[in-house]
């Protein structure tokens, strides 16, 4: 074994920051190997990632401290250019890295600034496009395709420049579950296939061990925390410390009573031993008693044979109808271009109704504009900067009172209400750039939240954040629903949130609603997640293969038992 | 809305010219239309403007608001001179022929009439050619294009990197749009003028914020893959130039050349019809 990748001693403090971001890392990567690298936002993962494209000390300035050797080169002498020739990183945000304006130009665009002749090129983009199979797709614009195939595209532009190392960025964090999941497939299938070495940095634990890694490598507060075989780690506690969600099939037998070693190969549910635990987990779900909540609250919003199409051709949404009642907190699943976005759209009355109707409280909805819309229903967006217009909190909270002629007194009054729900009351002095990603989040709810409206849509609202993270954003949520008795809609992709934070999910394909059903029924539906991109949760799997009849009982069982432990500490 | 000003394939010989020709169609013929007055000249050079487009197959939805927009200014234009220099036609054809008087010092004259009829025929021959350029030209290719005439390819790529994110943007300005109506912010003409354009920061800021981060993740995404790493850079879309483009190039020269020898064979740039 011949190490390719060396940290001695090493450590990293950023020019405009006291601490150093990195501590005393010791690690070596071999050639050929395939290494997970987690740990929490903020850890320090992004950072060691950068440290071996060069990107540190290059673009972001700092400190070193002892000796990195990236393939025989020092990444601080040989420069992101002399880096590019070795470690080829694949970007989290798949859409901005596209540079060329069709696929062909962009997997050149490496080999165009290295002044390769134009004949060579294209030999060279479509042996590449070849390996990836994504031939067809040279004339395409990056933008017009789908996630995955985005993911292969992106990849393509790196491995044309036939580098030793693979570096992928989060790359999950935009993509549906099942593309995800067939990331992570092609991810071992270029491993297998080329023998580069390959390093991946997520935080979402279950869905990159879908397919072997070597090692996992844990970081938590710029030190290296774990270092060994995912069976390993995943048999301690070292997960649960870093704050890092552990495979939901395992939290379901820890919730029975097992507990998990390495010989019981947890790394994947099918190879998964459950011969030891079989016994428990049956009697754990025979003795947990559970009641479905019964929502008998008055109906809210109603969507009634809504169809809409930008152009003659196709119907982005064809003939949807539901009912959310008040209270509610449910989720809008599907994945990009199912029609997600455009439903929201018209509900929100950003654009207007094709036929159908939109009934609020029994009125219809769909003369109103966008303004007199959004002080009954408030619209958080993905991004918070889409969002953020004031430099102070008080003020961008207070905007939407303002613009309405609201008296000042009255402003400041509601202003620092919402400000006490949302926790940021002791922050309203404060400039917007000094919070953090979830207070920006809670912030741009305030802001919405000050008009009072009844429903609260979300796009989105945990997009790449970690588990604690997402666990703060989340329970913040469902505080707002269970006190303050708004009725909460989220769209979204991810399945967890899905699972735990919402009694229904209304899952969309094609613009057609394929399922309106409790989002245990959903996600333990072979045809239906694959219809919808979805990824069937492995709680399924731990049912069957403990010989469950019943699994979305299962599912519901333990993720009504999760919700009670977590609301008893 | 979407596809204001941005590139769409289409099949037409004029699409398939490269870059660099369409580049130097676009250079000499606005050269050439901004020296010439000759009514004569302008006038051809209209007519060709309009088959040209014609035969481009752009669809007029895609630039009617720049249209108007180019119209607007056009209006503006010829009003201002004739409010200025309201006897500019008659020093330049050494002729005066009232037509009508309107008021203090102002008539109308047909010089005036004439030279401004000059001005708007020049507005009419170059616009067409202008959006025929953008709208036809791949925005990578235009970037090869003007590398072709030696501009280091930094500025090239900005330029069509520029381009390029038009698209982009307009769809995020929407988007920002859309949340801040819904929290209240109204663009609407309801508004006074001096209202409107202060909500327009509640647009402008977010807009310009994400543009940044854009921009940021795109210029990492660029230097990780090498991009300025040497001085020269090949292009991979670049094509040899074909017949059309010889023929489009030398019709470009004759009709250049001839344009200016009409326009200055009576030693001036003006075609004097009054004499």
């Amino acid at each position: 074994m011949e190490p390719i990748i060396e940290f001695k001693d090493f450590s990293f403090k950023y020019r405009a920051q006291k601490e150093p971001t990195l501590k005393d890392i010791n690690l070596t990567i071999n050639r050929g190997e395939k290494v997970l690298i987690i740990g929490p936002s903020g850890s320090g993962k992004s950072t060691l990632s950068q440290c071996l494209n060069g990107l540190i000390p290059h673009t972001y300035p700092g400190k070193i401290k002892g000796r990195l050797t990236v393939n025989g080169k020092n990444p601080k002498k040989a420069g992101i250019f002399g880096m590019s020739e070795t470690v080829g990183t694949v970007l989290q945000d798949t859409d901005g890295q596209f540079i060329g304006l069709t696929v062909a130009e962009d997997i050149a665009f490496a080999l165009e600034n290295d002044c390769v002749e134009q004949s060579k090129m294209i030999q060279r983009v479509y042996d590449v496009a070849d390996e990836l199979d994504i031939r067809k797709l040279l004339d395409h614009r990056p933008n017009e395709l789908s996630g995955g195939q985005k993911q292969r595209v992106s990849l393509a532009g790196v491995m044309v420049d036939d580098v030793d190392i693979l570096l992928f960025d989060e790359p999950l964090a935009n993509l549906d579950p099942a593309t995800g999941k067939s990331t992570i497939a092609l991810i071992d299938e270029i491993h297998k296939t080329t023998n580069k070495t390959i390093i991946i940095i997520e935080h979402r634990l279950e869905d990159v061990l879908y397919k072997d890694v070597d090692r996992v490598v844990m970081i938590n507060d710029g030190r290296i925390t774990a270092d060994m075989t995912s069976d390993e780690l995943l048999s301690s506690d070292l997960l649960e410390k870093a704050g890092i969600r552990e495979p939901l099939y395992l939290s379901a037998c820890k919730l029975a009573g097992v507990k998990i070693t390495p010989d019981m190969h947890p790394s994947h549910i099918e190879t998964f031993d459950v011969s030891g635990v079989e016994d428990n987990v049956q009697k754990w779900f025979h003795e947990t008693a559970y009641q479905p909540e019964n929502n008998s609250h008055e109906t809210i919003l109603s969507v009634k044979h809504l169809s809409y199409s930008y152009d003659q051709a196709h119907r982005v949404l064809d003939d949807i109808s539901f009912d959310i009642k008040e209270g509610e907190m449910l989720s809008i699943v599907g994945r990009n271009g199912a029609g997600k976005s455009t439903l929201s759209s018209l509900i929100c009355g950003f654009m207007p109704v094709d036929e159908g109707e939109i009934l609020l409280e029994g009125e219809d909805i769909t003369p109103l504009s966008i303004r007199e819309r959004g002080e009954k229903i408030g619209f958080v967006m993905q991004n918070s900067n889409h969002m953020i217009s004031k430099s102070m909190i008080f003020d961008e909270v207070a905007l939407g009172l303002e613009v309405r002629g609201v008296p000042e007194d009255e402003i400041k009054e509601r202003v620092n209400e919402t400000l006490k729900i949302c926790g940021l009351y002791p922050f309203r002095n404060w400039p917007i750039s000094a919070l953090s990603f979830g207070q920006k989040k809670r912030m741009t709810i305030a802001s919405i939240l000050v008009l009072n409206p009844k429903i609260l849509i979300l796009d989105e609202p945990t997009a790449g954040q970690d588990f604690r993270h997402y666990t703060e954003i989340m329970e913040f949520l469902k505080m707002l629903n269970r006190d303050h008795h708004v009725t909460i809609i989220m769209i979204t992709h991810d399945m967890h949130l899905m699972l735990e934070y919402t009694h229904r999910a209304i899952v969309l394909a094609d613009g057609h609603l394929l399922a309106d059903e409790t989002p245990a029924r959903v996600l333990t539906d072979e045809k239906l997640t694959e219809a919808a991109y979805l990824k069937r949760t492995s709680l399924y799997d731990l049912s069957l293969k403990c010989h469950i009849d019943d699994a979305s009982a299962f599912v519901e069982r333990f993720i009504a038992e999760d919700e009670r432990e977590r609301d008893h500490g | 809305m979407a596809k204001i000003l941005s590139y769409t394939k289409k099949e037409t010989w004029i699409d398939a010219l490269t870059g660099v020709t369409k580049l130097a169609f676009f250079l000499a013929w606005s050269i050439v239309s901004m020296i010439t007055y000759d009514t004569r000249v302008l006038g051809v050079m209209f007519i060709l403007s309009l088959i040209i487009f014609k035969i481009s197959k752009i669809e007029v939805s895609q630039v009617t608001s720049v249209f108007k927009f180019i119209l607007f200014f056009l209006i503006l234009n010829v009003l201002f001179i004739f409010i200025f220099s309201p006897y500019q036609g008659c020093s330049i054809y050494h002729s005066k022929t009232v037509l009508f008087p309107i008021a203090g010092g102002y008539a109308m004259t047909s010089e005036q009439l004439f030279y401004e009829l000059n001005i708007v025929l020049k507005y009419f021959t170059v616009a067409p050619a202008v959006l025929m350029f953008i709208l036809t030209t791949h925005p990578s290719e235009f970037a090869a294009s003007l590398n072709r005439l030696k501009i280091g390819y930094t500025v090239d790529y900005s330029v069509s990197l520029a381009l390029r994110y038009i698209p982009d943007v307009q769809r995020d300005y929407t988007t920002i749009k859309h949340a801040q109506e819904a929290r209240g912010i109204e663009m609407s003409k309801k508004a006074s003028l001096f209202k409107r354009t202060k909500r327009m920061a509640a647009i402008i800021f977010p807009l310009i914020f994400t543009s940044m981060d854009r921009i940021d993740v795109v210029s990492t995404a660029m230097e990780l893959r090498g991009f300025g790493k040497k001085k020269k850079r090949t292009w991979y879309s670049a094509r040899p130039l074909s017949r059309n483009d010889y023929l489009v190039l030398l019709f470009l020269l004759v009709f250049c050349v001839g344009a200016l020898v009409i326009t200055f064979s009576n030693g001036s740039r003006f075609y004097n019809p009054f004499h």
